[in-house]
C-alpha cells in the first residue's frame, strides 16, 4: 500500500512544488489549503505523514496539530512543520505541540525529501 | 509751718508710698505671686485713661459747656462694648508678636517697617507731649491753688515760693519713678508689675477723692441733688447747661468727640500699654468691659454738680472753673479734704505720665534711637544690653524735660481740656491703620505710612498750628486768612468747610485724609513677602496655622553661634545662652555650635529680640548676620498670598496629586500605546518574513526540482520557470512596496504636489493596464467629462493608485465576462474615480480588512491567471496615498455582486 502524505499549505505554488516532490518518491499526495480541510481530510482517510504549514486560514498549523494529537486514531501519524516564520520560539511551539520534526521556509528540497523519508522509515539511498 | 512745705513734703510722702506699693508689687512678682493677674487691677490700670484732665478739666468743661463733659467718658464707654471681639484680637496679636508699643503694633503690621515704627513714634512724641506737659501743668497749678488758697483762708502767707519751679521738679521725679519701674527689665514685652499695680492704686485714690469731694459739696455745701439742681435751674445762664446748645459745635461737636475718645482710649500709648502690653490675660477684658464703664459712670457722678455747686458760688467769676474741684473743700473749710482732693489729682497726674512716659520710652528706644544706633553698630560691637537700659532711662529724663518745656512754652496759654483734645485727635490718626489693618490684609504699609503722613499734615495744620497761632507763637493771620493769605487752607475752615467746630472739622478732614489715602493705595499697592505674611499673621491671628509664617521670612545661612551672639549682645550673654538652651529643649533639638540654624531657630532669635528692641530693629539685625537669599519672594507669596492660605495650600497639592495622576495615566496610555506600536512592529517584522520567504521558498524548490529532474518534459518545465519568474516578480514587487510603506508611515516619501488633470491620470492608468485585460479578455469602459478636472495632487502616486485599484479589479474577474467600469466623479467635497468589476465581491467581514496590511482575499486562483500575483500591500499603499491628499478610500460591495472602490479628494491638499 502506498504511502499517504497531506500536504497542508495555502500558498499554491509552494503546494505545487510539494506535490511534485513526494510524487516523485511515489508517495499518494492529497493537498489542502486550510486547517479545516485539513483535519476532514484525516478524517476521511489517515496520512502517514503531515506536511502542515503554519500560516493557514481557518485553524493554522498549530492548532491542527494539536487536534491530530489529540485523536487517539491518529496515533502513529508523523507531522513535519512548515514555517515562513523562522524564530526560534514558533519551532519550539510546533514541537512542544506534538509536531515530529519542523521545517524552515525556503527550504532544500533534498533535505526535506531525506527528512520526510527517514521518518517514515525509509531507507535513503 | 507754711503750706508751702506741708503740701510738697506730702506729695513726696504720697510718691513714697507709691514706691512702697510698686516694689512690694514686684517683689511678689519676683515670687511668682502675681498681684497684677487679676481682672479687677487689670480694670483699675486701664483708669489711666482718667487724668488730671479728667480730674479737674471735666469739671472745668462742665461748667463752661454743660454735660459737653459727657462724651470723653461716653466714647471709651461704647468702646469697652467692642472690645470683647476688638482688643481679644488686638492682646492676642501683640502676645504672639512680642509687640511693646502701639508703634512697633503698626510697624510690625506693615512687613516690620522701621521707616513706619520711627514715623508713628514721631508722631506720639508730637501728638501726646502736649498731654504730658498737661499733666506737669495740672501738678503745678493745684499746688500752687492749694498753697495759695490754704495760706490765704489760714491767714499764713509765707514768703516767695521758695520751690522755684514746682513743675521741674514734678517732672523729675516722675522721671525717677518711670525709671525704677520702668526699666528693671530688657524686655518690654515683659509686664511691669509693680507699676501696673501702683497705677491701680492710684486709680482708687483719685476716684475715692473725687467721690468725696462730690459727697461734700452736694451733701455739705447744698442740701443734696435737689437742692443744688433747684438753685441751678434757677440760674438762665446754669440752665443752659443742662442742654445740648451749651456745647460749641452741638450733636457734631459730640459725635466727634466721642468719636476721638472712643479711638484714644486704645489708642494713647498709655491705654495700648495697659490694656494689651500689660494684659496678664485675655479672659480679664471680660470683667474691664463692664467694670470700666461702671468706673467711669461713678467718676462722672459728680462732675455736673461740682460744676453748678462752683458756677453758683464763685458767680462772680475770676475763679478758674478748672480748679473748682480743690477749691470748693477750702471754701467749705475742709482743710484735709482739700488736701485728699489734691493727691487724688496728683493720682491722676503722675499715673498718667508714668505710663505714657515709659511706654513712649520703649517706642523712641525701639523705634527712633536704636535703628539710628545700629547704622553704626560697627561701633557698637559688644553687649548692648546695658546700653539699651541706658538709652531708655536718658530718653524717659528727656521726654519729662521736653513735656516740661512744652507746658513752660505753650501751655500757659491753654485750657487743660484744648490741650488734651489735641492729643486725642493725634492718637486717632492711628486708628485707620490698626483697626483696618487687622480686618483686611489688603493695607499695605505704603498705604498705612501715606494715611498716617496725611492724617498728621491735616492734624497739624488744623490743631496742631492752629494752637500755635492762638498762643500767639505764630502770626494770628495764619488762623483768619489762611498761611500765606491762601483763604481755603484756613486752619479752621478747610476747602471753605466753616460747618463745624475747630475740633469736628479737624478730625473730619484727617480721617477723611487719613483713611482715603489708606485705601486707595491699598487698592493699587503690591505687597512684599514680609508684608503679605505679617498680614497674615495679623489678620488670620485665630486661625491654626498662621503663626508658623514667621519661619518662611528666614531662608539664609546662619550658624547657632552666630545667632546667639547677636541675642547675648542686646539680653546679654547669660539671657541668651539660657534662651538658647530652652528652647532647644524645648524642641528636642541638639545642634552644634557651628551648625547652621534651622528657620524657626532665627524666627525665635527674631521674637526674643522684638521683645528687647521692637519688630523692626530685631528684624534689621538679624538680617544683618544671616546671609544668602533672604527668602524666596515667590514661592512664600504664592504659598501665603490668599486668607486660607493652608487651605490653598492644601488644594494645591490635590491639584497637584490630581495633575500628577492625569500625567500618570496619560503616560501609561503612551506607555501602552507604545508596546502596542512595539508589538505591531515585531508583528511586521515576522508577517513582512513570512511574505517574503513564501515567494522565496517557490523560487527555490522549482528551481531546485528544475535541476534535480533534468528528464522533465518540456510543458512542466516551462511551467515551473514561469512559477518562478512571476514568484520573483512578487518579490520584487513586495520589497519595493513595503519600502514604499515605510517611507509613507515614516513621514519620508517625498510629496510632489503639482496642479493636475485626474482624466489625464485615469487615462494613463488605464494605459498601462490595459494589457491585464486583454489578456484576460475583460471588457473595461471609461466614463469621465470632456473637459480637464484639474485638482493639486501627486500625480505618479495617484496614477499608482488608480493602476492598483484596476489591476485588483481584473484579477477578480472572470475571464471574458468579466467586465469593469471607471467612473469619475466630481462632488461639493473634492473629485474622485470610482472602479467598479462584476468579479466574485467581497465578503462583509472583510470589507474593512481589505486595506489592511498583507491581507489578502483568496489569492488560490492567481496561479492560473495571467495578472501579477498579489503582494497584500498594494490596498495599504493606496490608502495612504489617498489619505496623504486628505481623501478617504474606501469599498462597497457585497458577495456575488462584484465590488466598487472608491476614492475622493478634495482639490487642494494644502500643505
Amino acid at each position: 500500500m502506498a504511502i499517504e502524505i497531506l500536504i497542508v499549505d495555502d500558498a499554491p505554488n509552494i503546494v505545487l512544488s510539494l506535490e511534485f516532490l513526494m510524487k516523485k518518491e511515489g508517495f499518494s499526495v492529497r493537498s489542502v489549503g486550510d486547517g479545516d480541510s485539513a483535519l476532514l481530510a484525516v478524517e476521511e482517510k489517515r496520512p502517514d505523514l503531515v506536511l502542515l504549514d503554519v500560516m493557514i486560514p481557518k485553524k493554522n498549523g498549530y492548532e491542527v496539530c494539536e487536534a491530530l494529537r489529540a485523536d487517539p486514531r491518529c496515533q502513529g501519524v508523523k507531522i513535519i512543520m512548515l514555517t515562513a516564520k523562522g524564530r526560534e520560539v514558533e519551532q519550539e511551539k510546533g514541537l512542544a505541540l506534538g509536531a515530529d520534526d519542523y521545517v524552515t521556509k525556503p527550504f532544500a528540497t533534498r533535505e526535506l525529501v531525506l527528512k520526510v523519508r527517514a521518518m517514515l522509515g525509509l531507507a535513503n539511498d | 509751718m507754711s503750706w508751702q512745705w506741708i503740701v510738697p513734703l506730702m506729695s513726696i510722702a504720697y510718691l513714697g508710698l507709691l514706691f512702697a506699693v510698686a516694689y512690694h508689687a514686684d517683689r511678689q512678682a519676683a515670687r511668682g505671686r502675681s498681684l497684677v493677674n487679676n481682672p479687677t487691677i487689670y480694670t483699675l490700670s486701664i483708669a489711666v485713661y482718667c487724668t488730671s484732665w479728667t480730674y479737674y478739666g471735666s469739671v472745668g468743661r462742665a461748667a463752661e459747656t454743660g454735660i459737653g463733659f459727657l462724651p470723653i467718658f461716653l466714647g471709651p464707654t461704647i468702646m469697652a462694648a467692642l472690645w470683647w471681639q476688638l482688643l481679644t484680637k488686638i492682646i492676642a496679636i501683640s502676645k504672639a508678636n512680642h509687640i511693646t508699643s502701639i508703634a512697633d503694633f503698626i510697624a510690625s503690621r506693615f512687613g516690620k517697617s522701621p521707616v513706619l515704627g520711627g514715623m508713628v513714634t514721631l508722631f506720639v512724641v508730637i501728638g501726646v507731649l502736649p498731654y504730658i506737659a498737661l499733666q506737669l501743668k495740672a501738678v503745678a497749678v493745684s499746688l500752687d491753688v492749694l498753697v495759695h488758697h490754704l495760706d490765704d483762708f489760714l491767714d499764713m502767707r509765707g514768703s516767695s515760693n521758695p520751690w522755684g519751679d514746682t513743675a521741674l521738679y514734678v517732672a523729675m521725679i516722675l522721671a525717677l519713678f518711670s525709671i525704677l519701674f520702668g526699666t528693671r527689665h530688657l524686655d518690654a514685652s515683659e509686664r511691669h508689675e509693680g507699676m501696673v499695680t501702683a497705677i491701680a492704686f492710684e486709680s482708687i485714690v483719685k476716684l475715692g477723692a473725687f467721690l468725696f469731694v462730690g459727697l461734700f459739696v452736694t451733701f455739705g455745701l447744698f442740701d443734696g441733688f435737689g437742692d443744688l439742681f433747684g438753685k441751678a435751674m434757677a440760674d438762665p445762664a446754669l440752665q443752659r447747661l443742662m442742654t445740648f446748645e451749651a456745647m460749641p459745635g452741638g450733636f457734631a461737636a459730640w459725635f466727634s468727640m466721642t468719636l476721638i475718645a472712643m479711638l484714644a482710649v486704645m489708642f494713647l500709648p498709655r491705654q495700648f500699654q495697659v490694656l494689651v502690653v500689660e494684659n496678664v490675660n485675655p479672659v480679664h477684658i471680660r470683667q474691664a468691659s463692664w467694670l470700666f464703664p461702671l468706673y467711669l459712670l461713678a467718676f462722672n457722678l459728680f462732675v455736673l454738680p461740682i460744676a453748678l455747686a462752683g458756677r453758683l458760688l464763685f458767680s462772680g467769676g475770676g475763679m478758674d472753673p478748672d480748679t473748682f474741684v480743690l477749691i470748693l473743700p477750702i471754701q467749705g473749710n475742709q482743710v484735709w479734704l482739700a488736701l485728699f482732693v489734691y493727691l487724688g489729682g496728683l493720682s491722676a497726674a503722675t499715673s498718667m505720665v508714668i505710663v505714657e512716659v515709659i511706654a513712649m520710652s520703649t517706642m523712641v528706644s525701639n523705634d527712633l534711637v536704636l535703628p539710628l544706633l545700629l547704622r553704626f553698630r560697627a561701633a557698637f560691637r559688644e553687649d548692648l544690653s546695658g546700653i539699651i537700659l541706658t538709652i531708655r532711662r536718658g530718653i524717659i529724663i528727656a521726654l519729662m524735660l521736653l513735656g516740661y518745656l512744652y507746658f513752660r512754652l505753650i501751655g500757659e496759654s491753654h485750657t487743660l481740656v484744648s490741650i488734651g483734645i489735641i492729643s486725642f485727635a493725634a492718637v486717632a490718626q492711628f486708628a485707620p491703620a490698626i483697626l483696618i489693618g487687622i480686618y483686611w490684609q489688603g493695607v499695605s504699609r505704603r498705604a498705612a505710612m501715606g494715611g498716617l503722613m496725611a492724617g498728621f499734615i491735616v492734624w497739624s495744620h488744623t490743631l496742631l498750628f492752629a494752637s500755635f497761632a492762638k498762643s500767639g507763637w505764630i502770626a494770628g493771620s495764619f488762623l483768619t486768612h489762611g498761611p500765606w493769605g491762601i483763604a481755603w487752607l484756613k486752619p479752621q475752615a478747610l476747602f471753605g468747610l466753616s460747618l463745624f467746630d475747630p475740633l469736628t472739622h479737624s478730625v473730619f478732614w484727617s480721617l477723611l485724609a487719613n483713611i482715603g489715602t489708606l485705601v486707595l493705595i491699598s487698592l493699587f499697592d503690591r505687597q512684599t513677602a514680609v508684608e503679605q505674611i505679617q498680614a497674615l499673621n495679623f489678620v488670620n491671628v485665630f486661625e491654626k496655622g498662621a503663626r508658623g509664617g514667621n519661619e518662611y521670612l528666614w531662608s539664609g545661612f546662619v550658624s547657632v553661634s552666630e545667632l546667639k551672639k547677636l541675642l547675648s549682645r542686646f539680653v546679654g550673654p547669660a539671657q541668651a545662652e539660657l534662651d538658647f538652651a530652652n528652647y532647644m529643649q524645648h524642641r528636642l533639638l541638639n545642634l552644634e555650635e557651628h551648625a547652621q540654624a534651622p528657620a524657626h531657630l532665627v524666627a525665635f532669635a527674631e521674637k526674643r529680640l522684638t521683645g528687647a528692641i521692637g519688630s523692626a530693629s530685631a528684624r534689621v539685625m538679624v538680617s544683618s548676620v544671616v546671609t544668602g537669599e533672604e527668602l524666596d519672594l515667590h514661592g512664600v507669596m504664592r504659598i501665603l498670598d490668599e486668607t486660607s492660605q493652608v487651605i490653598e495650600y492644601s488644594q494645591r497639592l490635590e491639584l497637584k496629586s490630581r495633575q500628577l495622576e492625569a500625567a500618570t495615566c496619560k503616560l501609561q496610555e503612551v506607555n501602552e500605546r507604545l508596546q502596542e506600536l512595539d508589538r505591531l512592529k515585531d508583528e511586521f517584522i515576522s508577517t513582512v518574513s513570512h511574505e517574503l520567504r513564501t515567494p522565496l521558498t517557490s523560487i527555490r524548490a522549482f528551481s531546485e526540482i528544475l535541476r534535480d529532474n533534468e528528464e522533465m518534459d518540456l510543458g512542466d518545465r516551462r511551467r515551473f520557470t514561469e512559477i518562478i519568474i512571476k514568484e520573483a516578480e512578487r518579490l520584487t514587487r513586495l520589497v519595493n512596496q513595503i519600502l514604499d510603506l515605510a517611507k509613507i508611515e515614516s513621514g519620508k516619501m517625498e510629496w510632489h504636489l503639482e496642479r493636475v488633470d485626474l482624466v489625464e491620470i485615469a487615462r494613463d492608468a488605464i494605459d498601462a493596464t490595459h494589457q491585464l485585460f486583454e489578456n484576460k479578455s475583460v471588457r473595461l469602459s471609461f466614463h469621465a467629462p470632456s473637459y480637464p478636472v484639474m485638482l493639486r495632487a501627486d500625480r505618479d502616486k495617484i496614477i499608482q493608485v488608480v493602476i492598483n485599484l484596476l489591476s485588483n479589479a481584473v484579477k477578480f474577474c472572470e475571464a471574458s465576462i468579466g467586465a469593469v467600469e471607471v467612473h469619475l466623479r466630481q462632488v461639493p467635497e473634492g473629485v474622485g474615480i470610482e472602479v467598479v468589476d462584476n468579479g466574485p465581491g467581497i465578503p462583509k467581514d472583510d470589507l474593512e480588512k481589505v486595506f489592511e496590511k498583507f491581507h489578502q482575499v483568496d489569492q488560490a486562483r492567481d496561479e492560473t491567471m495571467d495578472v501579477p500575483l498579489g503582494t497584500g500591500l498594494g490596498l495599504t499603499i493606496c490608502q495612504r496615498i489617498i489619505e496623504r491628499h486628505r481623501g478617504r478610500i474606501w469599498v462597497e460591495s457585497a458577495l456575488g455582486q462584484g465590488a466598487t472602490f472608491k476614492f475622493l479628494m478634495p482639490l487642494d491638499p494644502g500643505e
